[in-house]
This record gives structure tokens, sequence and C-alpha cells, in this order.
């Protein structure tokens, strides 16, 4: 009797199930069948109507034909979900080709991104980056140089003096060694560079500005030779133009170094052949530098007899120009926004 | 510029390359910027042996010229081409300069072989109307027929042009000067020139009293010469000033200026009998004045020296004489003056004076007194040679030179260790023989006394290692890095927040820019919100850079105009730089300017327009990274350059660090948003490290109170009572709704509170009660209606 009774749902579902097409009818067929008055649920009560003996069998057709309506329900359940999803995924597909919304550049000033990496090349040797006053005395910019009045080496930088001959805008970063070397009390060594603007009476033009920027440095030490200051060279120009570059000294002459040179680095361009760049002589000069002059140490508390030190100074501009083939200094100084954006990444 | 022939007379340079030299000079520290050759191949001095009219011109004519091994026919437009003279001839195959090649060729149908040469057309002459005039060039009747023109002409002579460091520039500027240095590259030793003279009874003493009122003439010497014969200079010498640059003028003049040329020492001559018998030389009197050689009255300034005659100046020293004392064809006897004068006197008196002359460019680098006399003796020698002078004896003299030697002692090892070399004190000996440096060498000491030549060298070790390093050359130096405890630099000071702020601006979308500290007035006017003075430079380039800065806002407003004129529509900018007032205060600002649109994205419709909030995000953002994040307030404050509705004041801790605002539609029309901060406030202003803070494990409970109030009423005036009211259950407070106008002069505003503690789970209760109590302080407070709850 039972047995009728259960094959008869079972033909019933394969019906259902066979032609259900939503969630809905799907919901639909498990409340008719496993809900609190559903068809299978209420086989259960039946069995107070099997005879002993088959009690075991009919529990175990029931259990059967729950566990079968569970695993079909899931089986549809889940197909009708994943149909719906991909209906929707579908129906969200998008154009990728189309334009992403512009998130600005922002853009280091050119000089600035010259600075961030030779400072970045100096500090990890140790050296502080340090800055001074802009409008400075004329005695760190000058006389504790080794500039005194009179001198022509003022003449050469044709200061703008802001108050008599007492201030002025200082015409060279070097016045903040002198401040760093007097703050230091003469028994500590010293290692620091101070890129910063400097100011001389020059008519703006493509290869000149009346403000530039120096990134000058200072190592003070005992026992500092002139070959230390070309083996430190050679590893800030290697960093900065390439593995390959070579570094040369030519002699030279500051008021503030004794022995002075000149330092070029072989060309990034032509590798040394020799091209326009070079004017044909494979050598580009990036900086001016040498021996600390004892008078210098002196003035600004060191003994000359204990510590020695060298000091160099690039030009940001010049740097700067070499490295992106720049031809006007201008260009620094105007920010034509079109012209700055490509400098807003980083490089090898 | 050096001519080597010259310096030939110094120094043997026998089978030397001087290309190559040039280039081992400039490696020693001596520029030799470009090395000229104006010998011109295929020059010959010719005799023009017939001379016709051409057939076919009117002015043209057919010139047989005999050039030694054979007579060619050449066709010449000179008025002055006719039988008899020398000529210099130009044969096929020359290159004249503006290379222009010579060669054969038909003139009018007749043939011509050549081109007899005018001295502009070689180089030697400029092009002027005079020298056209000359015709060709008409060589003396002594010089050999068939030889090479150069020689006569002295372009066989190779020229350095020099650019040499303003050190080496007293004793490398002229030709023994030079000699020294290229003595010392080729190991070679110098021969200084003949000065010997014969010297008549009279001496100079009887006939003139010399009196030197100032210490700016530490060294004067006079010598005099009767009986000159004013003349045409020698060949030589006038090829020799013309390769210097100089004009030749007369035998006298010249030899003043070739003496000047060979030793570095200027001369100056007067004509004897208009100076008189007595020589002051003294500082000039207040409105002094001088006609100096070159017609022009002079006004004087009493800080300059000037050589008088007892009464008026006849030349003002160093630098150029005057007209009434000047050699003239007719002057017999002549004053020589060898003199040294204040460096820094005479460039100031140039300077002033506007007149560089030679004498007093030399005079500017400082002179060596050993040849100061040796210069008067050589122009003797050569007036006595060349203008059949009569030399008087004696010597008129002041001399007040400090003669004491510079010596510098010292030992090999101080050497290396300042160059990093290793070398003998045999080495130091050889290096110092070359540059001719007289040493003593004892228990492995070295005194050394410096030459009076070298004015560059300072007494001390360094200056030795400098001269033997650029022998030794600097490209056999090994490369060491320098020893010594190593550490991670640092930035120090403000440099660090600096550059802080520089990164977080840049992420933010804005680019930085760099601008000139000093303006014009018309930008110093502008955004003067602090109301500083400016600094203002006395002697400024121009009016456009006159002033120091105390705002880079208007610069950023100079960028904005330059790429607005350029068509960029979307400009986020900011710089940092120090500013500084007329007391020359520091203050190291970052500016900021923002205009057009900060998100786009035009077919989605996204764009998002700069504003006030949106440059007001940018400055929190910053003050929240460098870390103000609670402690900063924006008050709202009129200030000149900005909109007085849009415009306000920035505090950290109720202390001023910056504005913010609208720039005044009455400045520019876009709508464009500034903000600058002071750095150097920010800087003093402390920030503590970071701390983990959990966040609460109990859940938050949200309310929402919106009010209808005064447009007036700002928002972060009710914010402050709910904060207060709110107490320490009260976490969040944002605005969530904001409707302007609603009614007549009102606005509606809304704020979503979030209430929670860290240690428990809030009651409903209790979060009501203190919700309602803050809508009822707000209510007491500001006359407000509650919309909504």
């Amino acid at each position: 009797m039972y047995k009728e009774k259960i094959a008869e749902i079972k033909n019933e579902l394969k019906d259902l199930f066979n032609n259900v097409s939503d969630m809905q009818a799907l919901e639909n067929i498990k409340t008719e069948y496993m809900g609190k008055n559903g068809k299978i649920t209420l086989l259960n009560g039946k069995i107070k109507e099997v005879p002993n003996e088959e009690k075991k069998e009919f529990g175990m057709a029931v259990n059967e034909i729950r566990n079968e309506f569970n695993e079909k329900y899931e089986k549809i359940k889940k197909n009708l979900e994943d149909a719906e999803i991909n209906q929707k995924l579908a129906s969200e597909a998008i154009d990728i080709t189309l334009p992403g919304t512009t998130i600005k550049n922002g853009a280091p000033n050119i000089l600035e991104k010259i600075v961030e990496e030779i400072e970045s090349v100096f500090m990890s040797m140790g050296y502080d980056v340090v800055d001074g006053p802009e409008i400075e005395e004329d005695h760190y910019n000058f006389e504790l140089l080794n500039i005194p009045k009179g001198h022509p080496a003022r003449d050469a930088q044709d200061t703008f003096y802001v108050k008599d001959e007492d201030y002025l805008l200082r015409s060279q970063t070097s016045p903040v060694q002198a401040r760093v070397m007097l703050a230091s009390g003469g028994d500590k060594p010293i290692r620091m560079i101070c890129p910063g603007k400097t100011y001389r009476r020059d008519a703006d033009d493509a290869t000149h500005s009346h403000q530039f920027m120096q990134i000058e440095g200072l190592l003070v030490d005992k026992n500092v030779s002139l070959s230390d200051l070309k083996g430190t060279f050679d590893v800030v120009v290697k960093k900065l133009f390439g593995e390959s570059t070579k570094t040369r000294f030519r002699p030279s002459y500051y008021q503030f170094t004794e022995p002075s040179v000149e330092t070029d680095i072989s060309c990034f361009v032509c590798k040394g052949k020799g091209c326009s760049l070079c004017k044909n002589t494979g050598w580009i000069t990036v900086s001016g530098a040498g021996i600390v002059h004892p008078n210098v140490l002196k003035n600004c508390g060191y003994d000359p007899k204990v510590w020695t030190g060298f000091a160099f100074g690039f030009g940001a501009e010049r740097l700067a120009m070499l490295k992106y083939g720049i031809n006007d200094i201008r260009t620094f100084y105007q920010t034509d926004l079109r012209e700055i954006e490509n400098f807003d990444r980083r490089e090898d | 510029m050096i001519s080597l022939n010259w310096v030939k007379d110094y120094i043997d340079l026998e089978g030397e390359d001087l290309r190559e030299l040039a280039v081992k000079i400039t490696k020693a520290g001596v520029n030799v910027e470009a090395v000229k050759d104006n010998h011109i191949n295929n020059l010959v001095i010719g005799e023009i042996v017939s001379c016709e009219d051409h057939p076919n011109s009117d002015h043209l004519k057919i010139c047989k010229v005999n050039v030694g091994d054979e007579t060619l026919q050449i066709v010449c437009g000179a008025p002055n081409a006719r039988k008899g003279i020398k000529v210099i001839v130009a044969l096929p195959g020359a290159v004249l300069p503006g290379n222009f090649e010579i060669k054969k060729g038909k003139i009018r149908d007749v043939e011509s072989n050549g081109m007899l040469c005018a001295l502009f057309e070689l180089g030697v002459e400029e092009k002027t109307e005079e020298t056209y005039a000359k015709g060709i060039h008409e060589v003396e009747e002594d010089v050999k027929v068939g030889s090479d023109a150069n020689e006569y002409l002295g372009t066989s002579d190779v020229l350095y042009e020099l650019d040499v460091h303003k050190h080496r520039n007293n004793d490398c500027y002229y030709h023994i000067g030079f000699a020294y240095e290229i003595g010392c590259i080729l190991n070679k030793k110098v021969t200084l020139p003949d000065i010997s003279h014969k010297e008549i009874k009279e001496d100079v003493n009887d006939y003139l009293t010399l009196k030197v009122e100032t210490e700016d003439c530490p060294y004067y010497l006079a010598k005099m010469v009767k009986d000159v014969v004013i003349k045409e200079s020698p060949e030589f010498i006038k090829k020799r000033l013309i390769n210097a640059g100089m004009r030749p003028i007369n035998n006298v003049v010249d030899i003043s200026n070739y003496v000047m040329l060979e030793f570095g020492q200027p001369l100056h001559f007067f004509d004897k009998d208009y100076l008189g018998d007595k020589i002051v030389v003294r500082k000039a009197k207040e409105n002094e004045t001088i006609k100096t050689l070159d017609g022009l009255d002079r006004n004087l300034k009493t800080s300059d020296i000037v050589i008088t005659d007892g009464s008026k100046p006849v030349c003002i020293a160093g630098v150029m004489g005057g007209e009434n004392t000047e050699v003239l064809p007719t002057t017999k006897n002549i004053l020589i003056e060898s003199a040294i004068f204040d460096a820094v006197s005479i460039r100031n008196t140039a300077s002033h004076l506007n007149l560089k002359s030679e004498a007093s460019i030399r005079y500017g680098k400082g002179l060596n007194y050993e040849y100061t006399k040796m210069a008067i003796e050589r122009a003797c020698h050569l007036l006595e040679k060349y203008a059949d002078a009569k030399v008087l004896s004696g010597i008129v003299c002041h001399d007040k030179v400090d003669k004491t030697d510079k010596t510098v002692t010292f030992k090999t090892e101080g050497i290396n260790k300042i160059l990093g070399i290793e070398i003998t004190d045999d080495d130091v000996k050889v290096e110092l023989d070359r540059l001719d440096f007289p040493y003593v060498y004892k228990n492995q000491e070295f005194i050394v006394t410096i030459p009076k030549r070298r004015l560059d060298i300072d007494p001390n070790i360094n200056d030795i290692a400098e001269e033997i390093g650029r022998l030794y050359g600097y490209h056999n130096l090994v490369s060491t890095l320098p020893k010594g405890v190593t550490k991670q630099g640092e930035y120090i000071g403000d440099v660090k927040i600096r550059k802080e702020a520089s990164k977080r601006l840049r992420t933010l979308g804005l680019n930085e820019c760099k601008t000139y500290t000093l303006i014009s007035p018309d930008m110093a006017k502008l955004f003067n919100y602090e109301n500083k003075e400016n600094a203002i430079l006395p002697n400024p380039m121009s009016i456009d850079k006159s002033i120091v800065r105390t705002s880079i806002l208007p610069s950023l407003l100079n960028v904005y105009d330059y790429n607005t004129a350029r068509s960029v529509k979307d400009i986020c900018i900011y710089e940092i730089s120090k500013t500084y007032d007329k007391d020359f205060n520091e203050d190291l600002k970052v500016a900021i300017l923002m205009k057009g649109e900060y998100l786009t994205n035009d077919w989605l419709k996204v764009n998002v327009k700069v504003d006030f909030y949106l440059i007001k995000g940018v400055i929190e953002n910053l003050l929240n990274y460098l870390g103000y994040k609670n402690r900063y307030s924006f008050v709202k404050e009129q200030m000149s350059d900005l909109h007085p509705g849009i415009s306000a004041k920035i505090l950290i801790d109720k202390d001023e660090v910056g504005i913010i605002g609208k720039v005044h539609p009455s400045l520019k029309k876009d709508d464009i948003f500034v903000s600058e901060i002071s750095l150097t406030k920010l800087y003093e202003k402390s920030v503590k490290p970071i701390k983990f803070k959990e966040v609460s494990k109990y859940p938050e409970i949200s309310k929402d109170m919106a009010f209808i109030v005064a447009n007036e009423v700002e928002s972060d005036a009710i914010k402050s009572v709910i904060k207060k009211e709110g107490g320490r259950i009260l976490g969040d407070v944002k605005v969530f709704d904001l409707y302007p106008n609603i009614s007549e002069g009102k606005k509606s505003i809304a704020y979503r509170l979030t209430f929670r503690d860290e240690t428990r789970t809030l009651t409903e209760e209790e979060v009501m009660s203190v919700f309602n109590k803050i809508i009822r302080e707000i209510e007491t407070k500001f006359n407000v209606i509650l919309r909504d709850k």
C-alpha cells in the first residue's frame, strides 16, 4: 500500500522537477512536498499504519525519497542560481577600452628631481643634507671662505647685495659648509651636502640665470686625500649617469680649495667617442672640487694640521640640462605643465 | 692671445708639435681654448714685371708677375698695381680667409693665374675703407722674390687663445710668464730678453723729482730718454702687436705695448717736455678732472690714484694717460713710468669710469715687482735700438715694496697625504726643478721659495701640492674612498618637513614649481596677508627683480598665467621656498594654487572641479600627513586679494600658520584657489610618535539630527557644541547633508553622530539621553529649528 504511495510521489516529482523553470516554482515544490504538511513529510505519520515487520523497510523507503528530493532540489537550485548569475554578469559587461578616470600627475620640478637623486646617493654614503639662509652675511659667503674684501673672486661672483656690503643673496651654497663646520666645534668629522638656491647678477637668457641651484658637499676628517675625492665622484657619477661612466680630474682654481680640480665625466651619449654634446672631446665637465683650503678650515674652527677635507659643487641646472637634453635654462623656472608631466615617474 | 713665435724668444721649442703642446698645457691647468694657425699655403712674394690695361675693362690690369721660379699672368683691379713693385701673390690652390680658394681662370676673357693680395684679404688687417683704399700690399724692396709670404707676414706664427683661471691670469697672460709655464711642462729653462743699453752722462734725477703721497703706489720707477726719432716700428714688433690684438701706432708707443706683452708690466710714456720737472703721485681731489688719451673728460673720485705734475693730473694711474702729456709724432724726450698700484684701487677706478684699458686689466690682476725694474730697462734697450733714443743714467725711484720671500717648509709625506699618491723625495725634487722653484733640501725637509712671478701661490703646503699634482697628472690618481665611520645620512632641520610636504603634495596630484625669489614691486603688493615689509635690493639688475618676496603666491599666479596662455586648463601646482622680510627673518613656506578639474572622466561625467572644499581637503590631507590631525582649524577672515566670503586663516593649536581662499575675482576671472602655509611655523610644533589604537570591539550606534538655521551660522560652531555635549561616548561627527537657502536666509544642515564605548555595549537609552541633551543645547545656543532626528 505505502509502496504505491511512494512510487506515486516519485513519479509526480519527476515531472515537476523536469518542468521547473524558476526559483519560485522550485520553492513551491519544496513546500508542497517537504513543508510542514508536505506530501513527503506526511509519510512519516503513516508509520503507525505499517505492520511492525515492515516498519524498517518503510523507514528506509521514506528516507530514500527524502534524500532523493534534497539531492535533486539542491542540484536544480544550483543550476537556477548559476543561470541567474550568468545572466546578471552578461548584462553587466562593459567596454573596457573606454578611457579611465584621469588621476592628476604630481611631477617634481626637474631640478628637484636631480637634487633628490644626488641626495639619495650621498645620504647612503653618510652625508647629511643641510640648508642655510639665502640672505646671507658677507662673513659666511666670502670672508670665512678665503675671499676677503677686495678679492677679484668677488667681482666674478657679481653678488646681489641686500644691505650695504654686509648682507647679500648668497652667491654660492658654500656658506652653509662654513656654518656647519663652525657649529661642529672643530673636533668632529663632517659629511654633508647642501643643495640650495644661489644668486648672481647674470642677465637671464638660454644659458644664464640670475637664480640657480648648487649642490655642494663637504667631507672633513683626518687623512682625506684627493684620491678619496676621486673615488667618491666615481660612485656618484656612476649612479647618475650609468655604470660605465668614467671620471677625470683637471687642474682648476677655487678660492676655498687647494688643490682644486674640475671634474669631467666620460660622455654618456657617445661613451667617449666624441659627439655634439661633448663637443667631440669625449668628456663633459660636471663639477668643481678640491681639498679644503687650510685657511678655510682654520677660519671655521678646524686645525688644518689635524683635519683635512674635500669639498665639491655641482650645478643642478647643468646636470639636468645634460641628463635630459634641455637647452634653455629658463625651462626650470617657467614650469610649463606640459613639459614637466613626463618627469612624474621613476627611472631605472 | 699668446704668440708662439714670440715665446720662442725665451724658450727653445725646436721640434715641438705646438698642437700637442697645447693639450699638455691644458692638462696641467692652463686652458688653451684654441690653437690659431694663420698659415696660408701657396702664398709667395712676387714682383710685377709688366702691367698693362685690360682690353675689356676700364679699371682692370693685366700683370706679369715674377714669383721666383716662373712668371705668371695675373689680372688685378687694384689702382696701385704697377710695374716694379713687390707684392704678395696667392697662387692657385691657396685658400684665403673666408674659405676663398684661388683657382686658375679667366677674368673678362683674359687668363689669370692667381691673385695679388691686400692685407685685409689675408686676414692680417681688418677690412675697412682705409685698408681697402690702400689697394694691394706693397712689399718692401729687400724682401726676396719667391720667398714664403707667411714668413714676411708673420702668419707662420701659431697663436694660443687662452682661457686662464683667475689665479693664473697675472702670470700666463704675458709671454715671459707663459714661457715659464711651458718651461715647467717641457722641463726647459727660460732665457730672459736683453735689457742692456748705453747710458749718457745726464741723470734723470737732475730733471725730475718724485713724491708719492699714497700707500696705493708702493713702487714707482721712472727713467728718461732723449732725442727719440718717431717712425714706424720694425715689422716684427708690428706683427706681434697685431697678433696680440693691438694696433701698431709708432715705434715709441709700440715699444711700451711690446714690453707690456713681454713682462705683463704696463709702462706709461710721458712727453717730458710737457710734463715739467715734477711728479707727484696722490689721490685725486674732489671734483678734479682730466682729459684722457681717448679725448674724453673724466671726473675723478677721491679714491682714484692720479699722477700729477705737482699741480694738475697728467695720468689716471694704471688706467689711462692724459692728453696733456701724450707722446706725439713731434715728441723728442720721454719719461718712462714703470710702477705698481694697488689692484683693488685700479679695479674700482676702471669700473667707475667704465674704462677698461690694457693697463687697467693688468693692474687689476696684480703685478710682480721684479719685472717692474726689468721692464723699464727693456724699454730703454728697445728705444735705443729702434728709436735712436739716448738713455739718461740713473732712475727715479719710490720703493716701499715688501720684498720678503714667501717660503714653505714641508715633507714629501705631506704632499702624498693631500694628493693620495706615493712619490719620493727625489720625485719632488724633479717637480720643483721643472717648476723652477728654488728650494733647500735637508733632513728630509724641503724649504721652497716661491718665485715672485707666481703671485697666485700662497705659502702653504696645499699650494705646493697643487703645483706638484698638476705636473704629476691628476689622471694618475687612483680612486679610493674616505675611511671613517659611516652612518646613514639624514635631512637636517626643516629640510625634512620640506621634503615630506613636497612628496605628499605630489602624491595628491600637484606639480612642483620653482620660481624666482626676486620679484617686481607690483607682484610684491599682492597677497601681503601678513603685512610684512619687503627687503628691497639697493642695486637691482632690473625693477622686475628688485624685491625679495614674502609670499610665493604672486609667483604661482605667474605660472598660472604662463600655462593658461598655453591652453593648459587644469593647473594644480605648489612651490616650497624660503621667504624673507625686511629684517631678513626667514620663513619657509609652501604655496598651493589649484584651478580647473581635479578628477576628470568626461564620457563618464565625472568632473570633480576644484573648489574651496577641494583645496581645503588637500590642506587637511597634508596637515594630517605631517602629524597635525585634530590640531588644526580654519577661521574665516578677509584678506587682500582673496574673495572676502571665501577666505580663511589656518590655525594649528590656535596659532596662525597660513591662509586659504579663492583668488579675488578682480585679480583673476577664473575660479582659482590658493593656500600658503609656513613650514617654519609647523616645524616649531612638534609631533607625537604614532601609537597603535585598537578599534572598539563593541557595536557603534549612529544617530542623525538636522536643523534649519541662519546661513551665517558656521558648521564648526554647531559641531563644537555637539562635541562638547557628546562627551566621552561621542565618536565621529559628520555633516552629511546640506540645503542652502531652504527658506529665506536659512539653510538645513544635517549631522550624523556615532557613539561608541571601548569597554562595553552602549544602551539605546543612554545614547538617546546624550543625543537629546545635545539637541537641547543647540536649541538654546543657536536660533535653530530641529528639522529631523
